[in-house]
């Protein structure tokens, strides 16, 4: 006999219950629907930094904020889009699919899963209100190099150093829940090799998590003990070196951004066979190419400081590795392109966001090789190219991933399918900003516009104007999301068990919506799909 | 078919894929050519890299939209049932690797050149603080700040802009004609990165670590270029200018600046002697202040919060004046707060003290002297 949170609370006040329902429950759904309304939250937060940003940088000249402000909206935007949204939104994905994916009942460590859940909004309340204090938030971007954070940090950078703390420990925790949940909740006869392949990108990730997590912990801690306790990690006046930090940061760094893409994959893996009504082409080599990332993530951090004065032998061993990375991430475009060759394509909105990330992540991914070639980095280092290329791969891959895994799945999620016409409108004005607002950033960057500065020569001010009008029109798109969401939620024409006809996996075999408790016991597997279709 | 977009297809398919920039679309749109051999080389590296990316681009998404086209269901309607294929695979892990190959030669060989400093026909000592730069040469011993010189007002947009509005300073950084000039560089503070798009030169300047980077000109003119790392609030504010003058001309320059710095010694002698009332040291102090201080002080005194603290009616600017003398002259450790003593004349300390003590309705009625500078030294 299971028993039951919502058994458990007095039906007192209705508010009383809502509160206890969700702060104490160890629901595996439940939990995910709680990351990714905390991550669609922080979206429009540092989305609305972003939109400061790019008010200022319309025009030269200082129009709205002054510099150091400006510093701290960089910042802010940087870390809470990294650790506020992408990463809680990939872990709500993970806590909703991978039980339903793999046909175990619930996450192995429920109540572990809740305490990850709510170190966060703890977190970035705490970073959050940095933001009022004197001296004023963090803003020394999300780097946060020494000696800028230590030495000339503002006071806030103790409250940032805690918050990122609490994040950690709630990444490792949520990594640590997903990780034994595959090992051991798997229904019989699906091997690991047969695991979908969210669930397989989910885990490495995981890996990963786990990995560099605590070094993030590490170096935020050596800046602590700098600040005040007389330690010297990063100063060169009592023996250390303000290089080393780049040297732990970027470790963690870099598996960092592949945290945030890896899921992505997984998701575009999950969504353009169903749509092309085709089997994925290379299941195992997918696999493969995911591990293969993962594995040099650890070994391409330099590509991040060849111009902190790194020797020669570092930055040819540096651009070998990183251009390696190349491979394995074309096989998983090639891939992606072979299993659409010959299907039968229909474009529903999970279909065009999912095509959407292919097409501008690799056009990210190919900026990413150009910058692998040390002597071409001298002059892309710190300009807007960079700030081009990382969010090529970040918006259309990390967010676009997400947005297409939302429209794939939410169907389950409510029951209701959702607007598939304002599902289009949706694409394709998000999909004509993010173009208008970060490609013109490869020319100014070209040009030579620095990154991270409030104010520019006039020779940038046409790819400026452009970019902000484009985002704007970023931010816009993404309200009508959240309208459709919302619309979906409240109600809309009813979803069938398999919601799509090219389906497979054993999250389609339960009804739609899902019922708080599924596969209590093991599901048959492969699963038996049911061909009706909501048609 | 129209000029512009004739220009536009022109432009593209030279400068994207053949790598000619000559257009005026392919200059806009494309990495610098720059004036030295290697910014030359890095340029033809961009072009290789972006002609490889652009190919590889047009072949995947041209297959990708081949099937959206064709293989949609209406057109399509029963899809194929193939998957897993070694022999693909391997393919598309082959090529990509070959290509790899061949992109990693030329960047080995430009890299190996670009690393290589010796043999140098003049050093230049970098520092770099917040937010200027200062140049040492350190064969000819010649030393000074090279500051922004764009006027506030043009940044408050009070004025209307120059044209090389941020990219302007007092004191460039001059350079010989067809010389290997190194730079070593370092940092009084936080990080920076001293960069020029037209010499492909960006290293970071690191407190308590010296870099090298060099370069070779061939033209004369003016670069400019910029910090490239966050280094605090005025991280815009910190441009640089190099003016590459012909060799003989170089030398000439350098005479000129040993003739100026004996002068500046005979001014500071003559500053030392003379009285100075306040009527005379207040202007001055306000230009001195405007320049160095307003940043982060404010043009009114009145600071920016507890980071920037006020200085109309001050605790420092209207209490004893030892203290303030300490803390303009050697600064206050760890914080923006820089020491000036060797960065401002006896006579420009004694005027911008005696105007912070003096303006903004602040009425000590101090009168400081260039000799008490000195003394203080």
């Amino acid at each position: 006999m299971v028993t039951r949170t919502e058994d458990l609370i007095p039906h007192r006040s209705p508010l009383l219950a809502f509160i206890a329902r969700w702060l104490l429950t160890t629901n595996h759904k439940e939990i995910g629907t709680l990351y990714l309304w905390l991550s669609f939250t922080l979206f429009f937060i540092a989305g609305a930094m972003a939109m400061v940003i790019r008010l200022e940088l319309f025009q030269p000249g200082i129009q709205f904020v002054q510099p150091l402000f400006y510093n701290q909206m960089v910042t802010m935007h940087g870390l809470i889009m990294v650790f506020g949204v992408v990463m809680p939104a990939f872990v709500g994905l993970a806590n909703w699919q991978i039980p339903m994916m793999i046909g175990a009942p619930d996450m192995a460590l429920p109540r572990l899963n809740n305490f990850s859940f709510w170190i966060l909004p703890f977190a970035f309340t705490l970073l959050l209100s940095s933001l009022f204090m004197e001296g004023g938030a963090p803003n020394f971007g999300w780097t946060f190099y020494a000696p800028l954070s230590t030495t000339y940090g503002p006071p806030s950078t103790d409250f940032f150093i805690i918050g990122v703390h609490m994040m950690g420990i709630s990444s490792v925790l949520g990594a640590i829940n997903i990780m034994v949940t595959i090992f051991n909740l798997r229904t019989p006869g699906m091997t690991l090799m047969k695991m979908p392949l969210f669930v397989w990108t989910w885990l490495i990730t995981a890996f990963l998590l786990i990995m560099v997590m605590p070094v993030l912990a590490g170096a935020v801690t050596m800046v602590l003990t700098d600040r005040h306790f007389d330690t010297s990690f990063f100063s060169a006046a009592g023996g250390g070196d303000p290089v080393f930090f780049q040297h732990v940061f970027w470790f963690f760094g870099h598996p960092e951004v592949y945290i945030l893409i890896l899921p992505g994959f997984g998701i575009a893996s999950q969504i353009i066979p169903t749509f092309a009504r085709k089997k994925l082409f290379g299941y195992h080599s997918m696999v493969y190419a995911t591990a293969s990332i993962a594995i040099l993530s650890f070994i391409v951090w330099g590509h991040h400081m060849f111009t902190s004065g790194m020797p020669l032998m570092g930055e040819l061993f540096f651009m070998y590795a990183t251009m390696l990375i190349a491979v394995p991430t074309g096989v998983k475009v090639f891939n992606w392109v072979a299993t659409m060759w010959r299907g039968s394509l229909t474009f529903e909105t999970p279909m065009l966001f999912a095509l959407g990330f292919v097409i501008l992540f690799t056009i990210g991914g190919l900026s990413g090789l150009m910058l692998a070639l040390v002597p071409a980095d001298f002059q892309y280092h710190d300009t807007f190219f960079v700030v081009a290329h990382f969010h090529y791969v970040l918006y259309p891959g990390a967010i676009f991933g997400t947005m297409a895994a939302v429209y794939y799945w939410l169907p389950k999620w409510t029951g209701h399918m959702y607007d598939e016409r304002l599902g289009k409108i949706h694409f394709w004005t998000a999909v004509i900003a993010v173009n208008l607002t970060f490609f013109p950033m490869h020319f100014s960057g070209l040009a030579g516009m620095p990154r991270r500065i409030v104010d520019y020569s006039p020779q940038f001010v046409d790819f400026n104007m452009v970019s902000s009008i484009g985002s704007g029109l970023l931010g816009l798109s993404q309200v009508l999301f959240l309208y459709i969401v919302i619309k979906t939620i409240r109600g809309g024409e009813p979803a069938s068990t398999r919601v799509w006809e090219g389906a497979e996996g054993l999250e389609w075999t339960v009804p739609s919506p899902a019922p708080l408790h599924t596969f209590e016991t093991p599901p048959p597997f492969p699963p038996v799909m049911e061909s009706d279709v909501n048609e | 078919m129209s000029p512009i977009s004739s220009r536009l297809k022109n432009g593209l398919i030279l400068s994207v894929l053949w790598g000619f920039s000559h257009t005026a679309f392919a200059a806009a749109y494309d990495l610098r050519e720059g004036v030295t051999e290697m910014s030359r080389r890095i340029q033809g590296l961009h072009h290789l890299s972006l002609g490889v990316c652009v190919v590889v681009g047009v072949i995947v998404f041209g297959v990708m939209f081949y099937s959206i086209f064709a293989h949609r269901r209406s057109r399509h309607p029963k899809s194929a049932d193939f998957h897993e294929s070694m022999a693909v695979e391997l393919v598309w892990t082959v090529i990509p690797i070959l290509i790899l190959v061949g992109m990693a030669i030329p960047a080995t060989t430009a890299l190996i050149d670009i690393e290589d400093n010796s043999d140098a026909d003049l050093t230049i000592l970098i520092t770099a603080s917040q937010w200027k730069w200062h140049y040492q040469y350190i064969e000819a011993d010649i030393g000074y700040y090279s500051n922004l010189a764009t006027p506030t007002a043009q940044i408050n947009n009070l004025e209307p802009k120059g044209e090389y509005y941020l990219l302007e300073v007092d004191n460039p950084l001059v350079l010989p004609t067809n010389k290997k000039a190194r730079f070593l560089m370092t940092s009084n503070d936080v990080i920076h990165s001293w960069w020029v798009p037209d010499f492909a030169v960006k290293q970071d300047a690191i407190p308590g670590f010296i870099n090298e980077a060099w370069t070779r000109v061939t033209k004369p003119g003016l670069y400019r270029g910029q910090c490239a790392e966050l280094c605090g609030k005025d991280h815009a504010y910190m441009p640089i200018v190099v003016e590459v003058r012909p060799e003989a001309e170089f030398d000439k320059w350098i005479d000129d600046q040993r003739l100026a710095r004996e002068l500046a010694s005979g001014q500071a002698v003559a500053d030392r002697e003379k009285e100075w009332t306040m009527a005379e040291l207040m202007p001055i102090g306000e230009q001195v202040f405007l320049s160095n201080c307003a940043t982060c002080h404010e043009p009114d005194g009145l600071g920016q919060g507890t980071t920037y603290p006020a200085l109309a009616g001050g605790e420092i600017a209207i209490g004893p004046l030892e203290v303030h003398l300490d803390r303009v002259m050697n600064g206050k450790a760890d914080t923006e707060m820089q020491a000036w003593a060797p960065q401002l004349s006896d006579r420009e300390l004694a005027a911008v003290i005696t105007y912070e003590r003096n303006a903004w309705g602040n009425i000590t009625a101090d009168v400081v002297q260039p000799r008490t500078i000195y003394a203080a030294r």
